[in-house]
């Protein structure tokens, strides 16, 4: 991948951050930009899961493509890990995180 | 290439095309099946990490999904199987279903090519393939080049004819 390269910050090890309660934390899935996709495919993608316009699907497809990921939906961490684990079955490559 | 036919996405396959099709759809379940090798590079791309930076809750969220995940992309890779004609070539009809499963199998064989023949982002296929012809017209990497940019074209062509009655 070139040009998204995420800036080299080790993560700071909190003691106890496992007891925080996480459930209602918001947390992102996140679309990767990839070499081999097609824009159209991505954008289609979008629409399919998610039900998306195809402006808003369009969109998301170019930020990806120009700043090398999107953030393409929110919310609770088990619906987001579904998120990401469909659009893996579609081939995109999408990963989890905390708002 | 693939049109609109009513309901369906229809395209005549040469015996060539028929081939190379069913070639990349076996090796995908191939590569899903008894090759599976998480140090794949190819694997690593069709099952990323979903916590990049947090090995253990990867792991465990592969531990839950990842026969599931396995499962849908032999199926989506035999849905190309299944509708194939015959090594003379012939006619594919699918239906929406059928042509999404086409879509995401088509999908997942560019992807593993991709990796293989190391696309990056700023690849233009045409003067690899021009290099790859210049050093041997007749290396796997010609051809392998030529089959990526083929399925390139056969799935935005199904893409196409898929949402264009919507």
């Amino acid at each position: 991948m070139v040009g998204m390269a995420a800036p080299q910050v080790a993560p700071v090890e909190t003691p106890g951050t496992d007891e925080v309660p996480v459930a209602d934390r918001a947390w992102v899935t996140i679309v990767w930009d990839d070499p081999v996709n097609l824009m159209s495919y991505v954008t289609w993608v979008f629409q399919k899961l998610f039900g998306y316009s195809r402006d808003k699907a369009e969109k998301l497809m170019l930020d990806v493509h120009h700043k090398g990921k999107a953030v393409v939906s929110s919310g609770a961490r088990e619906r987001m890990e579904h998120d990401a684990s469909q659009l893996h079955a579609y081939g995109l490559w999408a990963t989890v995180d905390k708002a | 290439m693939f049109r609109r036919h009513g309901t369906h996405c229809v395209a005549t396959f040469a015996a060539d095309e028929v081939r190379v099709l069913r070639k990349v759809a076996s090796e995908v379940v191939g590569l899903l099946s008894e090759g599976f090798d998480h140090e794949d590079p190819v694997v690593e791309r069709l099952f990323p990490d979903i916590y990049p930076e947090d090995p253990h809750n990867s792991a465990e969220f592969r531990r839950y999904t990842e026969g599931d995940l396995k499962t849908s992309k032999i199926d989506q890779a035999g849905a190309i199987l299944a509708v194939l004609p015959g090594d003379g070539g012939g006619e594919v009809r699918l239906d929406g279903e059928e042509a999404e499963a086409w879509l995401r199998a088509l999908n997942d064989a560019r992807l593993a090519m991709g990796v293989r023949l190391e696309i990056k982002a700023d690849t233009d296929l045409g003067e690899e393939l021009d290099d790859a012809v210049l050093r041997d017209p007749t290396s796997s990497r010609v051809f392998q080049l030529s089959v990526y940019a083929y399925l390139g074209y056969l799935q935005e062509s199904l893409l196409n004819a898929l949402v264009e009655a919507r």
